[in-house]
Formats: C-alpha cells, sequence, structure tokens
C-alpha cells in the first residue's frame, strides 16, 4: 500500500523542526517512529503533504529522574522504557511499554509520538493518565507545560498548534505507599487492545485508601478518568464492597463503541473485570508486592 | 501514476555490510526500497499493514517492520536481512536449526522469523518459554503452528552456546 505523495524534511534539532512546520504550513506533520502515522498514511486516512522528521535529533531520547519527576525525552522508544531501570520503578510505566504491540514496534515506536497521534486505543494515554503527567510542547516562543488531561483533546486531536511539537513527558514520581498497574485485553500482540484499565493507588497501612486514579482506554473517544470509580475508594478501606462499587462506577464511566474487536456490551463488562484486576494488583504492589502484569492476548 | 510533488530523494544504507543506494520517492517503504530497488527479494511483503513481521529486518542492531518504514527514515542505517545471515553460502545456526527442525513449512514469514530469533537470542541466549513467545509475538506463521519454529529456536540457542 502506498501513502498519497508527500514531501520528506529531516529536522536535526527542535528549533529546526518548528522552522520547517512554520515554512511547510498546515499540511506538515511531524514523524518519529512512525509507527501510527504510518499505516494511517498507507490507509490514506492521513494524508500530510510533508513529513518533518525528528528521529534524529539527539539527546530527546533520555529518561531520567530528576526533581522528583521521571523525564522522558519525546524519542523514548517503548523498548527503551520497556528495558529502563529507571522507568520500572513506576510499575504501571513498565506494564505500559512492555505490552505495546510487539518487540518490532516497541523498537521504533517513540512516547512522544503515541501521545502525539492520540490514537483512542493507544497505551500511553491510558497509563500516563493514571499519574501526574506534564506533556513539554515546543513552539516558536519556546516550550509550554500541558497537563496530560489537558493535552488530549479528543480523538486524535490534541493541543498542538501546527508548528509546535512534544519535546518531553514528565511525571511526578508517586508518594510512598503507592501502586499501580496497567492491564490491558487484546486478541493477539500486534493489535491495539479491546479494552484497557490503568490504577494508581496511594495506600496507608496497607489498607486504607488515601488516592486512586483510575483511567479507562479504548473505550472512548480518549482515555477516560473513572472519577466515580475513584470516589468510590478515596479514603475508604479496600475491601470487597469498595471495590465493587468502583468497578460498577468504572463500567457506567465507560463509553465504548461497537467495532471488530467487540460489541460495546462486551467491553463495557471487560474493562470492569480489568479495573477489578488492576486494583488487585497495583493494592499488592503498593504493599511491596512484586508481581508480573500487562497486556493479556492469547498464546503470551 | 501522475505525481507533481513527489521529488525524488537520495537513500544511503549499509545492507549486510554493502554501501547502496537509490533515489527514491519518500514514500517509498523500506520493504519495497528492498525488494525493489536493491533487489533484495528475500524479505517478504506480508499483510503490509504493520501486522504479520514477514517483513522484519534489523535496522541499527533493532528489529522493525520494513512495511512501516518509510526508506528515507533508515537513510545513514545498518540493515540486516536474510540474506546477510549465511557467511559464504554457508546456513548460521538459526538457519540449520530452522532447517533440522522442520521450523517452516511455506516458508514465507521465515525470513522475518529468522530476524527475530537473532534478535531475541542477542537479548536471551538462553530463552524460556515466556520469552520465545514474546520475542516472535510480531511474527505470523500460518503452517506450522509455532511447535517447530520453538524448537527450532531452542536448538539454535544451544548450538550457540556451544560455539
Amino acid at each position: 500500500m502506498y501513502a498519497a505523495p508527500f514531501s520528506y524534511h529531516r529536522a536535526a534539532s527542535l528549533e529546526e523542526a518548528v522552522t520547517l512546520l512554520r515554512e511547510l504550513g498546515e499540511e506538515a506533520r511531524v514523524i518519529a517512529g512512525g509507527q501510527s502515522l504510518i499505516p494511517l498514511m498507507k490507509m490514506r486516512m492521513a494524508r500530510p503533504g510533508a513529513l518533518v522528521d525528528i528521529h534524529l535529533i539527539s539527546g530527546l531520547n533520555g529518561i531520567e529522574r530528576s526533581n522528583g519527576e521521571l523525564r522522558f525525552g519525546a524519542l523514548a522508544r517503548h523498548a527503551e522504557i520497556e528495558d529502563s531501570r529507571v522507568a520500572s520503578t513506576i510499575p504501571i510505566l513498565h506494564d505500559c511499554a512492555a505490552g505495546i504491540a510487539d518487540i518490532q514496534v516497541r523498537n521504533q515506536g517513540t512516547i512522544g509520538g503515541s501521545l502525539a497521534e492520540a490514537d483512542p486505543s493507544g497505551d500511553w494515554g491510558t497509563a500516563l493518565m493514571a499519574l501526574e503527567t506534564s506533556v513539554i510542547c515546543f513552539g516558536p516562543g519556546g516550550e509550554r507545560t500541558v497537563p496530560l488531561e489537558a493535552f488530549i483533546k479528543d480523538a486524535y486531536t490534541t493541543v498542538l498548534a501546527h508548528d509546535e511539537l512534544i519535546s518531553g513527558v514528565h511525571v511526578k514520581l508517586p508518594p510512598k505507599g503507592s501502586g499501580g498497574a496497567h492491564l490491558a485485553f487484546k486478541r493477539t500482540a500486534p493489535v491495539y487492545p479491546t479494552a484497557s484499565a490503568s490504577v494508581e493507588l496511594t495506600l496507608e497501612d496497607h489498607h486504607l485508601c488515601r488516592d486512586a486514579r483510575i483511567v479507562l482506554g479504548c473505550v472512548g473517544l480518549t482515555a477516560i478518568r473513572a472519577k466515580e470509580a475513584e470516589v468510590a475508594l478515596r479514603g475508604k478501606t479496600l475491601d470487597e464492597k469498595s471495590i465493587r462499587t468502583a468497578v460498577d462506577a468504572a463500567r457506567a464511566a465507560a463509553d465504548p463503541q461497537s467495532d471488530m474487536r467487540g460489541s460495546a456490551d462486551y467491553k463495557r463488562v471487560l474493562v470492569g473485570t480489568l479495573v477489578k484486576r488492576a486494583i488487585g494488583i497495583a493494592a499488592r504492589r503498593a504493599r511491596g508486592e512484586s508481581v508480573p502484569a500487562g497486556h493479556e492476548y492469547a498464546g503470551r | 501514476m501522475n505525481m507533481p510533488d513527489a521529488k525524488k530523494i537520495l537513500v544511503r544504507v549499509r545492507v549486510n555490510g554493502k554501501a547502496r543506494e537509490a533515489e527514491v520517492e519518500p514514500r517509498t517503504l523500506l520493504v519495497e526500497f528492498l525488494r525493489e530497488h536493491l533487489n533484495l527479494t528475500g524479505t517478504h511483503v506480508g499483510c503490509d499493514t504493520s501486522y504479520c513481521g514477514a517483513c522484519t529486518v534489523i535496522l541499527n542492531g533493532r528489529t522493525v517492520k520494513s512495511c512501516t518504514l518509510f526508506a528515507p527514515m533508515a537513510d545513514g542505517g545498518e540493515i540486516t536481512t536474510v540474506e546477510g545471515l549465511g557467511i559464504d553460502g554457508k546456513l548460521d545456526a538459526v538457519q540449520e536449526a530452522f532447517a533440522e527442525c522442520h521450523g517452516l513449512q511455506c516458508g514465507y514469514c521465515t525470513p522475518g522469523i529468522l530476524l527475530s530469533t537473532v534478535q531475541l537470542l542477542e537479548k536471551h541466549p538462553k530463552p524460556t518459554d515466556a520469552q520465545i513467545r514474546k520475542g516472535i509475538a510480531g511474527n505470523t506463521c500460518r503452517c506450522t503452528g509455532y511447535q517447530n519454529i520453538f524448537k527450532s529456536i531452542r536448538m539454535a540457542a544451544a548450538e550457540m552456546e556451544k560455539r
């Protein structure tokens, strides 16, 4: 399959990328790893007249801890995050990175590209929304920092102006006593999940839930914060009753569409099950247990 | 096809240790660049949708799906295709193991699976079953049912350990 014709431009720095985007106008799009954009271009669902390739900009793939934050360069690849010791100190990030598509896609796709594409079925938007995440946007006026929830406006739509791009992603380190999990269910490795759920909990004395964030993926036009579900846990003891209330609220917050991956009813049931399991794993991790988790698919 | 805006650009790469170049339209996919412009037809086009992994090659030390990269994105890169695995017409350990264990039937997925195996064994010289499953999860085989592929990978790991 062929993408529609485009002109190709390579940027050696963020400044050069912005200059190119300004010169080329609204037809131009940024490409990093290309793992979301290229399939869309081949299906002619995206037809940019020009591509600005940023993958050779140096110093933009770092993963480091600084100032109480975990800071990712926009070009950090999923596989690099999967293998990063620093990143796996927040388990939800490792769950997410290690399960995206397959190793070939993880070797090429980037965290910045995934967020900029804002695919409703993408994993990063869901996982990062369960944490306090800021997106660093670089444009003609320099940098601005946008909270992730404000950054994603709609399916495939972000606040980025046409001459702006992501330079980094900053995640606030969760307080002591926290644990999280990102669970996704997909039919096979290379496809997008049918549904996903990210849960981050902060516990006191192992059972009292100080804080909770519950995010649903693939069941709406963007990742959905299930705020009623969070309320059902916050300040409560984690027990069968509070968890059941949270799961019911999460199911109610889902807004899925029927498609080839499953009916809306099925996805609503599935996402509730994922939330329930994610709460259980997040709680065990918050208590210091090491629990493997991530994407579930046939043949895993 | 009439494409007034499609200015061709020069793409230079090293493939299997040799410097190669061609002038192509930017939308040329890496797999097409390899097959149609460099005449290296060992890399296969399977699904052409980033699913099946038949087009897997190693770019700068990492496996990628060459149907999901535009050729200019690989400019300046180092590529290994299935043609680069054997030495002087002799099969390498991974290829030998696949031949020995009947790890292929029609052979269509094989070039991609071989390269995924090479990468898997670089990272995990003694892979567990879970690591093998994860390592080849991006490669679809519709003939073997994967059992003989598992045997092949285990044999290749054992052979490479002996050397």
